[in-house]
């Protein structure tokens, strides 16, 4: 039982980050129809900004854990979201109104870029980051196994939640989340009406590159590493969550990924540390032969 | 007499090789009601779709309140205070009724909202009962209500309709032209129809134009239309002259 609890606790953090990473997917896919596989990338990116940012902070004798937090999300939040709107910028919309795997090669072009560029300015070797969250708290410890929810645990769980709430109230109560799910729902019409669909589709992945920012400084309090090669496995599992809630459902993304982060870590805990990636990675077979559209997706069946 | 509201002059539309509209020459004038009827794949939607900026023009100019729109973007369009219901109405599906309205907004500055709003549902009671329900849900008829109302959110000056009454009852239909009517008496509205319920169309119109294969081949008023044999034939007792030219060959 304590076990359990223990992985469960494992599991809900690591499928937090998942989650975050997973909204970019699944905006950016309800809108122009593209798996944007850079993604990943821009959450590596994302932890390289942090990493960066952290020791410039420390240097300059900022040593008041919050405002090094507040800081590193805003720095990283900023500039993750700059490279968001530039790869749309650069890699996708000259491809815009062409055939449909064109977006696709260049994403994957793009993956490689990135990773390419952050290996050669930043080095291959693993990156370690400070432990801003120390400390933790333990439950059961009167039992032979003690619950531990450690501080950085706790706090990629809130700071989740606070920033899907933001989230949910961008995309469902501000006019730019109107114009957003109108663009998702009918590209041509948003247009007709005024809607200039190039900027909103910028800021779609404006914002899925701000939510992998924040996944990104997330993973870096918790896992404290990161390499140039840190956004593949992550960035690859989070498009195993869009996938696995219904790709183009926001709630789904969400859904999928604390399902793919527990499925994962109860197999490490339960049967093989080994053979973690094989359990996600069937999820996202089996849901694919089973369940084309997932937990909360619609069919791809379209009225006319 | 002043110059017209929007005039659309030789204008060639393809898609890819194939040629949609093969000059077309048609102008509206404020506070008209204009028709333009013909068969299906006439080019009745190209044209509509076109004066919108999707696709442009390849050859022609488009001109509205005296500016050359040809090469202008749809959104640019919309917020010259341009509005169109697009054929299949396309309401969002998955947006309440009044997200729906809140979308044909967006071109305005936000003022007035209620007074618009208010002005929608005096034309369309219905869509104020259906308020927090999702497009996709709506009938028919209160799908193009609802796409007509958002439309109207926007202020526009000259409304563009594509197949209003396609798909619906004659009730419905009556009704949307009704409010068609009425919009344009009272508030001097301009509305460029395009329809294949040629009848209806003429009666409502001041002037129409009759497309055939992406050419005007007819102009004239509404009655002089309707009297015109050949319109008779085509367009108001086509539907047993078209059966038979079917089963002749």
């Amino acid at each position: 039982m304590e076990y359990f609890l223990q992985q469960l606790i494992n599991g809900v953090t690591l499928g937090s980050i998942y989650g975050l990473i997973a909204i970019g997917y699944t905006m950016v896919y309800g809108i122009i129809g593209m798996i944007n596989f850079a993604h990943g990338d821009i959450f590596m990116v994302s932890t390289m900004i942090s990493l960066v940012a952290v020791v410039l902070i420390l240097s300059i004798g900022i040593t008041a854990v919050p405002v090094i937090l507040l800081l590193l999300l805003l720095v990283s939040l900023l500039l993750t979201s700059l490279y968001g709107w530039t790869v749309e910028r650069m890699a996708y919309r000259p491809l815009r109104g062409s055939f449909r795997l064109a977006p696709l090669i260049s994403a994957i072009g793009m993956s490689i870029v990135l990773q390419n560029y952050i290996q050669n300015a930043q080095g291959a070797d693993k990156k370690s980051f400070p432990t801003l969250i120390p400390g933790y708290m333990s439950f059961f410890n009167e039992g032979s196994f003690p619950v531990i929810l450690q501080y950085s645990q706790l706090s990629v769980m809130v700071v989740t939640v606070v920033v899907l709430c933001i989230f949910t109230w961008l995309v469902t109560k501000t006019s730019l989340g109107r114009a957003q799910r109108a663009c998702e729902q009918d590209l041509k019409m948003a247009a007709l009406l005024g809607v200039n669909v190039d900027r909103t589709i910028s800021l779609t992945f404006v914002i899925g590159a701000a939510l992998a920012a924040v996944a990104g400084l997330m993973h870096l309090i918790y896992y404290g590493v990161t390499d140039f090669y840190a956004g593949f496995v992550v960035g690859i599992k989070a498009f195993t969550a869009a996938v696995l809630g219904g790709i183009g459902s926001l709630p789904g993304a969400v859904l999928g990924g604390l399902t793919i982060g527990l499925i994962e870590t109860f197999f490490a805990g339960y049967v093989s540390v080994d053979y973690k990636d094989v359990a996600a990675f069937s999820i996202l077979a089996i849901v694919l032969i089973f369940l084309p559209s997932g937990l909360l997706g619609r069919p791809e069946v379209e009225k006319v | 007499m002043s110059e017209p509201l929007l005039s659309v002059q030789g204008v060639k539309t393809y898609y890819g090789n194939i040629i949609a509209l093969r000059g077309v020459d048609v102008t509206v004038n404020s506070g008209e009601i204009v028709t333009l009827i013909g068969a299906n794949g006439a080019g009745k939607s190209t044209l509509m779709m076109t004066i919108f900026g999707s696709p442009q023009a390849r050859e022609g100019r488009v001109i509205y309140e005296g500016k050359d729109i040809t090469r202008r973007r749809p959104d640019e369009i919309a917020r010259m205070s341009m509005a169109l219901c697009p054929e299949g109405r396309r309401i969002f599906p998955r947006m309440t009724v009044f997200e729906n309205l809140q979308m044909g907004a967006i071109v305005t500055d936000g003022t007035g909202f209620d007074r618009d709003l208010e002005r929608v549902f005096t034309l369309f009671p219905r869509l104020k009962e259906r308020l927090q329900q999702r497009g996709g849900t709506l009938s028919g008829g209160e799908q193009q209500m609802l796409a007509i109302g958002r439309a109207l959110m926007s202020r526009p000056r000259v409304l563009l309709l594509d197949e209003p009454s396609l798909g619906l009852a004659p009730l419905i239909v009556k009704q949307i032209f009704n409010a068609l009517r009425e919009l344009n008496r009272s508030e001097g509205l301009t509305v460029f129809l395009v329809e294949q319920n040629a009848y209806h169309a003429l009666r409502l119109a001041h002037r129409g134009y009759v497309m055939v294969n992406g050419v005007i081949t007819l102009t004239g008023t509404g009655k002089e239309l309707l009297k015109r044999d050949e319109v008779r034939a085509a367009y108001l007792e086509g539907g047993k002259g078209g059966v038979e030219a079917a089963a002749g060959h």
